[in-house]
């Protein structure tokens, strides 16, 4: 299984760099990914999603959809896709931590 | 590694679930991948964007196929209500949202949603008969030069 250096610690991550075991993340892995993915900081707003998205992917093993974090008001889409510009489902579950999302929606 | 698509441009031209449906989830699912992308809603497609339509949009069960069933179940009445009903329920479940939120989300999302001009006028339909996320009408002419640079997807 590929590994990914963030400073001293080594992850285990997937071919596309998603981390395949949350219990290894920590907020400063989370905020060395943001910025690979062009997120220089991360805000309160990004925490309030990620800490969503991993208490959701806790209990169900799935990183919840745009829809879910919507419906939950957690965040709007449109803020949802302004936090994370390009790819936002893929990539908040990549900064939280969480296997790549699988669903077409 | 191949060129990433960077911009698309659906055409939804059939009305029904099963017409519609395709369209939106791949719109949808260019702008989760940081994709440009456009909707142009044409011909029965267009009920897809209508107020008075789109929440009503019914799976057809007669004359389709794909239904897996003889035709003629498919004219008793409430048939094709029932399979609508039965259909939508299976689809919340995997998060797919019926068509009103569904082009509220692709237009939160990013994508801009057109009106065929030349289906417009054929219907009689006006800018107010439409969902408030609908850009404009426009025609075919501009529907190219929309698309341009692009890759355009027919459904």
């Amino acid at each position: 299984m590929p590994q990914k250096q963030f400073g001293a610690t080594a992850v285990n991550v997937d071919d596309e760099g998603f981390l395949t075991d949350l219990s290894q993340w920590t907020r400063d892995i989370a905020a060395a990914v943001a910025r690979d993915e062009g997120i220089a900081e991360l805000t309160p707003a990004h925490w309030k999603v990620i800490e969503f998205m991993q208490k959701e992917f806790r209990e169900s093993g799935q990183a919840p959809s745009i829809r879910r974090l919507n419906k939950s008001g957690v965040v709007t889409t449109k803020d949802l896709y302004a936090l994370f510009p390009g790819g936002p489902a893929k990539k908040a579950a990549k900064i939280a931590g969480l296997k790549k999302p699988e669903g077409c929606v | 590694m191949e060129d990433k698509i960077k911009k698309v441009s659906i055409v939804v031209s059939k009305g029904g679930l099963d017409g519609v449906y395709p369209g939106l989830i791949m719109a949808n699912g260019a702008r989760m991948e940081g994709i440009e992308a456009n909707l142009f809603f044409t011909f029965f497609g267009l009920d897809a964007i209508t107020r008075k339509r789109m929440a009503k949009i019914k799976i057809a069960t007669v004359g389709n196929p794909g239904m897996h069933m003889p035709s003629i179940l498919g004219i008793l009445p409430g048939f094709s209500a029932l399979a609508t009903s039965m259909m939508k329920k299976t689809m919340d479940k995997i998060d797919i949202p019926p068509v009103p939120e569904f082009i509220e989300m692709v237009s939160d999302a990013g994508c801009k949603l057109y009106a065929c001009k030349a289906t417009v006028d054929m219907f009689g339909l006006k800018k107010e008969d439409f969902a408030p996320q609908v850009d404009s009408i426009i025609n075919v002419g501009k529907f190219y030069e929309i698309s341009a640079g692009g890759e355009i997807i027919f459904t």
